[in-house]
């Protein structure tokens, strides 16, 4: 099991970085978001994987899942949404600015930004 | 007074001049001039503690962790100095209420000067070195401030540049030596390490510390070759210079060495570098003095040759070196503060400083000849005024100082650069004052109203006085050796006085009048050799070593940073994958203390969704719409890895996440380009193709190790689901941690959160408000438009669902604290709901049936939590400590109250607002586009009068 885990990890690792190495907004975002699913399972799993053990406490339970990587990674589950969206409405703006959603300055930017 | 006060009373005050501009000018200096009279009084409150001979301290630990606490001390040094920077300072505000123009901000003006004064106050009252470094680069940037204060001057932002670099550079030079000190005595407070003279001096850092901290020293002082930036900091308005480089900034360096002085002095070291150092800028300083031909830049270099002096005195590490550079600090203070508003008003009345259109200003301007001669033959060192008693001290000093094994060298130099300082005294004199009356003035000089002439006037007094009769300032200025001298040297019994018979040091003083005499006979000549010689000019080369540093620092940094995010991002993946395979191959990788757990069919099939849906993404990323939906498949599946491996709440929590992320793509879809054309080249995607490969083979690795090992330290996790009931009232362990334990965290959380949905909002009022907006309202769909605007099922649909909806959202909030649930999700859930309105009924009739702005929903969220953590104050207790109970309600079952699910609602609230207002912000740029909306989608009235002619 740990096996399938950590190689999904490095699935999404890898499309996460070839998609934010491209040259348009759109994929930029879409590889960060799969990096951030990459970077959250793996939190998630510093605690350890169980099967079918919630940190949900009963009375006649005494073996739990780890619960601090599952808070800390809601709370940051519900930040990269936050994340997400200002970097899109950046992406976003920056298009509807210039026609132009590419995320490398291009030539003529950096003429402008010089004279 | 508490030491507290005398400190923060500029710093507070500083707010003082610009409310007080308004009012008027004499208002806004009179408010500056209370705040220092004020302070001052406070200081002088503290006189008879210090006159017994005791030490002043306050003290409030700030980060006792970092050794950095706001300790103060107030010792006769400190109260010297102190007494020096309030004191001048008073009459410079007196002073610079005349000088400055009507054109110039007084308010400004003022505001820099009582942070300016706070700052040095700040350095002599500190008894934490740290606290002191932070002051030391207070002044640094404060005066910048003040130096420049003309801003339309070039000089002056030139000057004020040149000040800061240099001056900062060397606190940067000090904050390592303080550190290696502090390092040495293992504590960074004052009164520790000045016990610690033996300890300091033994180790083999103390060269290192000692260079940093002098770099700190004489770059602020002005010591060779640091000496060039003063004379261009003379651009400032002459209030500024007569403050800061008279009494305060530039004898902030002189200031430390002497505070310093017990531990670093008495070394061959601190001997050659300091008094070399001293030695060398006195007569340079003085030399050059004496061919300035503006009446600032003469005084500055004479500003600088006496810094030489008193680094000199100091240098020597002898006690009697120690008082007699005490006592010249006293009195360049009061001459030098002098010359330089006699200077300003000169320069105010004639409107030049330049000395040879000035002249026979004598009989023009008596109160200020008589005021100019009596402090420039103070500064020349003639007898019955105070600065021939300290600089015959010197020579004094000089004659038994040996540096090089040459005897003859420190005398010898010592009383040429005497005679050169005796030189420029007289020709300030005489160049000036004497000599016929001219008809070519650019103004008709005459002497200035007493609010100008009064304040060097009254510095007077202190120059005749202890002319005269030097024994008035022999117990203060004891006391104050005293206490510089420390444990580390007996007080010399030498005694203040005039006559001290024939000794060499009379003979020196003798020759040093003379030849300035005889020096200025001969100027003309002089000064045409002096004028043909070649010298370099500090300002070029510096300038020099600017653009050389910044040229250096381009070609370092343009080959990085040239604009292209995937070259930063490149280079981004390749540092993290390098340095995590440097640590992988050099540490030490533990046994597995885990063994693999079986996987099962189901298992399987899940991790095979979504490694085609990624492995697709990649493949497919060129069509968008594909991508969202394929992101989407990824995202429900780790939402249902998540409820597989046990995190229920995580898997809500994801769920949800999923829907309004996907929702808000499709949104900025709308507008973006619906295909990624094909740009990079098949080498270059090869290349990103094995940073891939490499970043995720990694990520695999660490993982897979990581999962199978225990951590090096115990995991905190024990102690949370051992107390999340007994404490924290809940059974769901992650919500208690959320609410409870970790509850300042979340509370960060939400305001972060909140901070991102407003900048998406002011992010889209930037956008519709200019040129953008236009264009949107002119835009063309570039996709086919959905014949039925409010599809009639979705709208029932969502509708009827809403209430449900809110239900379940309501459900999930309430059992949070003891089942997988809580505010994050449920405020998801109810977004959605809300969301599910503006998709199927339209935007203009959701904004219709909106009751409270999202902003608004947002704010209230942050300050329920913020004000259920303060609530716990009331009850004294730190922010957001929780408490719970049980209560019977019938009919109701008993159930828990806790002032956590009071935060969680805070958290709530502000998980709505942010979602919201976030979609809300991204469908405002669509409605612009779009044509008008149907405001009643579902609303069949056949009465109505809009529907008569469509349908």
């Amino acid at each position: 099991m740990e096996l399938l885990i950590a190689s999904a990890i490095g699935v999404l690792t890898a499309a996460g970085i070839y998609l934010v190495l491209r040259l348009r907004t759109f994929p930029v975002i879409l590889g960060i978001s799969l990096l951030t699913y990459a970077v959250n399972v793996f939190l998630f799993t510093s605690g350890r994987v169980a099967v079918g053990v919630p940190p949900v406490l009963r009375d006649d339970i005494t073996t739990y899942t780890d619960p601090l990587p599952q808070a800390l990674v809601l709370t940051a589950i519900v930040i990269s949404f936050g994340m997400t969206a200002v970097v899109v409405m950046i992406g976003l703006g920056a298009f509807l600015g210039s026609d132009d959603d590419h995320v490398d300055d291009q030539p003529n930017d950096r003429s402008e930004g010089t004279s | 007074m508490s030491l507290f006060f005398i400190v923060a009373l500029p710093f507070f005050g500083a707010l003082l001049p610009g409310l007080m501009n308004a009012a008027g000018r004499t208002a806004t200096a009179g408010v500056t001039f209370t705040v220092t009279l004020a302070a001052f009084i406070g200081l002088l409150s503290n006189l008879p503690v210090i006159l017994a001979g005791e030490v002043v301290t306050a003290r409030v630990d700030w980060m006792p962790a970092l050794g950095l606490n706001f300790t103060l001390m107030l010792d006769s040094l400190g109260f010297f100095f102190a007494l020096l920077i309030l004191g001048i300072g008073l009459l410079i505000i007196a002073y610079a209420r005349q000088y400055l123009s009507r054109a110039d901000h007084m308010g400004e003006f003022f505001t820099y000067l009582l942070l300016f004064q706070g700052a040095m106050v700040g350095i002599v009252l500190s008894d934490n070195i740290l606290l002191l470094l932070i002051f030391w680069e207070l002044t640094s940037l404060s005066s910048f401030l003040l130096i420049g204060y003309w801003k339309h001057l070039p000089e002056g932002r030139q000057g004020a540049r040149m000040a800061l670099t240099v001056t900062g550079m060397g606190g940067l030079a000090m904050i390592g030596g303080m550190m290696i000190l502090g390092q040495i005595v293992g504590s960074y407070d004052l009164s520790v390490i000045l016990q610690s003279r033996e300890l300091i001096q033994a180790d083999p850092l103390y060269l290192p510390a000692l260079i940093l901290i002098l770099l700190g020293c004489f770059t602020k002082s002005a010591q060779f070759p640091f000496h060039f930036w003063l004379p261009h900091a003379m651009a400032a308005p002459t209030p500024v210079s007569a403050y800061l480089h008279s009494a305060t900034m530039v004898k902030a360096g002189i200031f430390l060495m002497a505070r310093m002085w017990p531990v670093l002095s008495g070394t061959t070291e601190w001997f050659v570098i300091v008094t070399t150092a001293g030695l060398v800028t006195m007569v340079l300083g003085a030399v050059i003095a004496l061919f300035k031909h503006d009446l600032k830049a003469l005084l500055a270099f004479s500003t600088v040759s006496h810094l030489g002096l008193i680094t000199m005195l100091l240098g020597t590490g002898t006690a009697f070196g120690a008082m007699a550079a005490v006592f010249h600090i006293l009195n360049h203070a009061t001459f030098k503060a002098a010359l330089f508003m006699s200077a300003g008003i000169i320069d105010h009345e004639a409107h030049t400083r330049d000395i040879r259109r000035l002249g026979g200003l004598r009989t023009l301007m008596p109160i200020t000849f008589v005021i100019v001669c009596l402090a420039a033959l103070s500064m020349a060192g003639i007898p019955l005024l105070n600065g021939f008693l300290s600089k015959e001290m010197m020579l004094e000093e000089a004659n038994h100082t040996v540096l090089f094994n040459n005897p003859w060298l420190v005398p010898v130099l010592a009383t040429f650069g005497s005679l050169f300082s005796a030189a420029y005294c007289f020709r300030l004199i005489g160049h000036v004052f004497f000599g016929p009356v001219r008809d070519d003035y650019p103004a008709k000089p005459h002497d200035p109203g007493a609010g100008l002439w009064l304040p060097p006037a009254l510095l007077m007094i202190p120059v005749v006085v202890i002319g005269i009769a030097p024994f008035v300032a022999e117990p203060f200025v004891k006391l104050v050796t005293a206490s510089v001298l420390g444990t580390a040297a007996e007080m010399p019994s030498a005694h203040l006085k005039i006559w001290h018979g024939l000794v060499p040091a009379l003979y020196m003083s003798i020759i040093a009048v003379v030849g300035g005499l005889a020096m200025l006979a001969i100027f003309k000549p002089a000064l045409r050799i002096w004028e043909g010689t070649p010298r370099p000019e500090a300002k070029v080369i510096f300038e020099a070593i600017v653009e050389a540093a910044a040229r250096l620092a381009q070609a370092l940094i343009l080959p990085l940073h040239n604009g292209a995010f995937s070259r930063y991002a490149a280079i981004g993946v390749i540092t993290i994958v390098v340095a995590g395979y440097y640590s992988w191959t050099t540490g030490t990788i533990g046994a597995p203390a885990y063994a693999l757990q079986p996987a099962n069919p189901v298992l399987v099939a899940g991790w095979g969704m979504l490694v085609a849906a990624t492995i697709g993404m990649v493949f497919l990323h060129r069509n968008r719409f594909l991508s969202l939906i394929l992101i989407g498949i990824v995202g429900l599946i780790v939402s249902i890895g998540f409820v597989f491996l046990s995190a229920p709440d995580l898997a809500m929590t994801q769920f949800t996440v999923e829907v309004v992320t996907i929702i808000l793509m499709l949104l900025a879809l709308n507008f973006l380009p619906k295909r990624t054309p094909v740009e990079s080249s098949v080498l270059r995607r090869v290349r990103d193709v094995g940073l891939a490969i490499a970043g995720g083979l990694a990520s695999f690795a660490m993982a897979y190790h990581y999962m199978l090992r225990d951590p090096v330290a115990a995991s905190i996790s024990e102690f949370h689901l051992a107390n999340s009931y007994k404490g924290g009232g809940g059974t769901n362990v992650v919500n208690v941690i959320l609410v409870d334990f970790r509850g300042f965290d979340t509370f960060g959380e939400i305001i972060v959160l909140s901070i991102a949905a407003l900048l998406i909002y002011a992010l889209t009022e930037t956008l519709l408000g200019g040129r953008v907006g236009a264009k949107l309202l002119n835009r063309k769909p570039d996709q086919p438009r959905a014949g039925d605007m409010h599809p009639m099922m979705m709208v029932v649909m969502t509708r009827v669902i809403m209430p449900v909806v809110l239900m379940v959202g309501f459900y999930i909030f309430l059992r949070g604290h003891n089942e997988p649930g809580g505010g994050f999700i449920a405020g998801l859930i109810v977004s959605i709901g809300v969301v599910m309105q503006y998709m199927a009924s339209g935007f203009s009739w959701t904004s219709a049936r909106l009751k409270y702005p999202y902003h608004g929903v947002i704010g209230a969220g942050v300050l329920v939590a913020g004000f259920t953590g303060i609530g716990s104050w009331f009850v004294g207790k730190p922010f957001l400590t929780s408490d719970f109970t049980y209560v019977r309600i019938p009919p109701f079952e008993k159930f828990e109250l806790a002032t956590a699910a009071l935060f969680d609602v805070g958290v709530f609230l502000a998980v709505v607002g942010a979602v919201m207002l976030s979609l809300e912000s991204f469908s405002r740029l669509a409605r612009r586009a779009d044509s008008p909306e149907n405001m009643h989608p579902m609303d069949i009235d056949p009465s109505r009068e809009d529907l008569k002619e469509g349908v």
